[in-house]
């Protein structure tokens, strides 16, 4: 017997064609999806014990000897699976815009200035118990071309390394009390309610450090596994 | 139970947090097996370049196992080789990856899969990655691969097998990845 990975839930993730945002229509298969029954490939993947994605950094808020401007966040919480067991070892890699909602991009031309001491960008590794922390700047909220006056909610990008391909995930964290979050097409192309709940994070008072920075709370849970016989 | 997290798109500000020198090269001086090299373009429906796209790749040793303690397999590892690559598209939509010719993996069942590759495409307006599979042209187990067989239309079929560049100066494969229109890459859900 091996242990391969459940279903996703239908309405968890978004439709590739998601024509409120427009990027999709262009870029979305067409043809349905074939179904392809998980082998030792998509069990196994990359591990961060072969050093795949650099050393690991959890404070993106000083760098070239300063202090980057904005409200320092301490972003934390556990990678789970389904099941509620801890995922340790995880790789997160981390990035967002700075507080004037500008990334350290080429191709970002937001009229917003450049942090020269902000890059926005950090890698961490969940602990035994599945944990993951890093301290940040809050993101600032950003126009772009989707349609008439649109604003990106804050938000920050989280790619994580879960136990094999088939838990794969890229994501977006956002903020609690949002008003762009009912606006923004990339958060409510996700059917499922609930879904989309669990990708705005929680502030929390006890994360929150003293004369410090504001804390938030954001739990990641990728598939969980059951027994199949694989081998047979 | 938790409920599961979402995917959201990695949107056109990837390379920030995500792509770092090195990472398209899989092998080392002291890597065991047939170096190759894989290249391909991206496009989108009507057949423009994808110019911010991010490909992963994940594939197994030259003896057929993978660097992951879910295969037991009395294989050998080959410590100069762990098999996962990234790779950022080009301004021209073309990615690159040097690495070597997995050996095969057994499949579900009693069949062995040809060699292939587990290929990840991940893009601005893609709200979830894709996923599909290169396989090397003229390799025999491919007539019998259990994956390339739930692939029913011989033309659909052809997008998974990438096919030899002449002239290269090692071993390089061709593996265009059609997001949408004619000759859509296949695509998988697992």
């Amino acid at each position: 017997m091996s242990e391969i990975f459940n279903d996703v839930p239908a309405g968890t993730h978004p439709a590739y064609a998601s024509p409120e945002y427009k990027s999709t229509m262009l870029r979305a298969p067409s043809r349905p999806l074939i179904r392809l029954p998980q082998t030792l490939t998509e069990v196994t993947g990359p591990h961060p014990g072969a050093d795949i994605v650099g050393p690991t950094e959890g404070d993106f808020t000083k760098c070239h000897g300063g202090e980057a401007l904005g409200e320092r966040i301490i972003v934390t919480g556990r990678v789970l699976d389904e099941d509620g067991r801890p995922v340790p070892n995880a790789v997160l890699e981390i990035w967002q815009a700075n507080a004037a909602g500008r990334y350290n991009h080429a191709v970002d031309r937001h009229d917003a200035p450049l942090d020269p001491h902000f890059e926005g960008n950090g890698r961490v590794t969940t602990g035994a118990d599945g944990s993951y922390r890093f301290q940040s700047i809050k993101p600032g909220a950003y126009p772009w071309g989707n349609h008439h006056n649109a604003w990106r909610p804050n938000h920050i990008h989280f790619s994580l390394f879960g136990p094999g391909v088939a838990t794969r995930l890229v994501t977006q964290m956002y903020f609690p009390g949002d008003p762009l979050l009912a606006l923004d097409p990339i958060f409510n192309c996700i059917p499922d309610a609930e879904a989309r709940a669990r990708l705005v994070s929680h502030f929390d008072i006890g994360v929150t450090q003293p004369d410090y920075a504001l804390g938030y709370r954001f739990d990641i849970v990728v598939r969980g596994r059951h027994a199949t016989p694989m081998e047979n | 139970m938790p409920g599961l997290t979402s995917s959201q798109t990695v949107g056109p500000y990837f390379h920030l947090g995500l792509i770092r020198d090195g990472q398209s090269n899989l092998v080392g001086p002291l890597t065991k097996g047939e170096r190759i090299a894989i290249e391909g373009l991206v496009i989108d429906g009507p057949g423009v370049p994808v110019t911010d796209a991010m490909i992963e790749i994940w594939q197994a040793n030259a003896a057929g196992r993978y660097d992951h303690p879910t295969d037991t397999q009395d294989k050998p590892l080959d410590p100069a080789f762990h098999g996962f690559g990234r790779a950022a598209v080009d301004k021209t939509g073309h990615y690159r990856f040097e690495t070597i010719r997995p050996g095969a993996v057994p499949g579900r069942g009693n069949a062995l899969q040809a060699p292939h590759i587990a290929v990840t495409v991940f893009a601005r307006g893609l709200l979830l990655h894709l996923n599909t599979r290169l396989y090397f042209a003229g390799e025999p187990l491919n007539d019998t691969d259990p994956v390339l067989g739930l692939v029913l239309d011989e033309a659909a079929r052809r997008t998974l097998i990438a096919t030899p560049v002449a002239g290269a100066a090692i071993p390089t494969y061709r593996f265009d990845i059609r997001l949408q229109g004619d000759n859509e890459t296949v695509f998988f859900e697992i």
